[in-house]
């Protein structure tokens, strides 16, 4: 069988990206998957500190291409659960130590021990983008609903479908249900309907999300925080589960229910 | 904008007008055609035209719209002068 490798990406910087791979892969890993995350962030390496790995990085992605290292060598295991693993990004080099070549070589030789890799793709569309997505089988775009980052993942839906990549999926990330209802967030369907893609997640904003990165916990790992278990949503549909959305709704606060009671259908 | 003002107003509510921009702007992104190629085209509609029809210049509209996400289409509207009917 061999391991899915999805990439995650969004063209816009700043949408959850990192936060995105950190969780899901913590989400598959504590489900019982071997989970390897590849950070294709060469010179902006994020996901080790997301993940709280970043103490134990001795070698990274371009020490593995180099063969300065073997891939073993380079691979961090979280000890927090039983096969989650990371190849960090090197933080001192630029995209270019690293060619889709090599990103493909490399799955090609984690693909037999392991469910799931995980590569989390830097902004932009250019070396990086493309290193991270050369090896995938699956495509995850991460956006949030506002103009710049939807304009974005058109854009990325536009180049995966062209690298023949496609369908694509999406995260819609960063939701906020009290500003939707307002009229002053474009909705679920408002996204899907400009850019026709599927959805495989959607994940409310949650300030458990910062804490999480503060301590290098995903909240994926812990019960409790509605993005983390919009995280374990997607992880359990990535499995080929059928899970049904989260209704956003239902944890109104006394004024949403008293404003909804104002103003019906407002 | 407030609930209220929308209500005294009735201006659109600040998601729609982000959905309308974004799908002009996506438009023009997909198909990899800017405003001022559309300016461009138009004017040459208009001189093609206007050699066999009269036409009003002034009310030419040219635009893409999209029917759905997957499939859009050139329109045009090009009102045509009120002409004298014959007289021989």
């Amino acid at each position: 069988m061999g391991a899915q490798v999805i990439t995650v990406t969004s063209g816009k910087g700043g949408v959850g990206k990192t936060t995105a791979t950190a969780n899901i892969a913590a989400a598959l890993a504590a489900d019982g998957a071997k989970v390897v995350c590849i950070d294709a962030d060469i010179g902006l390496r994020n996901l080790d500190v997301v993940m709280g790995l970043e103490n134990r990085i001795v070698y990274d992605l371009v020490h593995i291409v180099e063969g300065s290292a073997r891939l073993r060598q380079a691979m961090i295991k979280d000890k927090r659960l039983p096969e989650l693993y990371l190849i960090p990004a090197a933080q001192t080099r630029d995209k270019s130590a690293v060619s889709p070549s090599d990103m493909i070589r490399i799955c090609d030789e984690l693909r037999p021990d392991f469910d799931f890799v995980l590569i989390d793709s830097p902004a932009g569309i250019e070396r990086g983008f493309r290193n991270a997505i050369a090896p995938s089988n699956k495509i995850v775009i991460v956006t949030n609903p506002e103009v710049s980052a939807v304009r974005d993942a058109d854009r990325i839906i536009g180049l995966v479908e062209s690298e023949q990549k496609g369908p694509a999926m999406l995260i819609l990330n960063r939701l906020k249900p009290e500003m939707v209802k307002r009229g002053d967030m474009l909705s679920i369907d408002d996204v899907l309907d400009v850019l026709a893609i599927d959805l495989i997640g959607i994940v409310p904003e949650d300030e458990q999300i910062v804490i999480g990165s503060n301590r290098g916990t995903p909240v994926a790992m812990d019960d409790g925080s509605r993005a983390g278990q919009a995280f374990r949503n997607i992880a359990k549909r990535l499995r080929g589960e059928n899970v049904p959305f989260m209704d956003l709704d239902k944890q109104d606060g006394f004024f949403a229910r008293l404003g909804k009671m104002i103003r019906p259908g407002g | 904008m407030s609930f209220f003002s929308r209500l005294a107003g009735r201006q659109p509510s600040s998601k729609q007008v982000a959905k309308d921009r974004l799908k002009l702007v996506l438009i023009h992104d997909r198909t990899d055609i800017s405003p001022a190629v559309m300016e461009q085209l138009k004017d040459e509609i208009i001189a093609v035209i206007s050699k066999h029809m009269d036409i009003d210049r002034d009310g030419v509209e040219i635009k893409i719209s999209d029917e759905s996400a997957t499939e859009s289409r050139l329109v045009a509207d090009i009102p045509l002068l009120k002409t004298p009917r014959r007289r021989r």
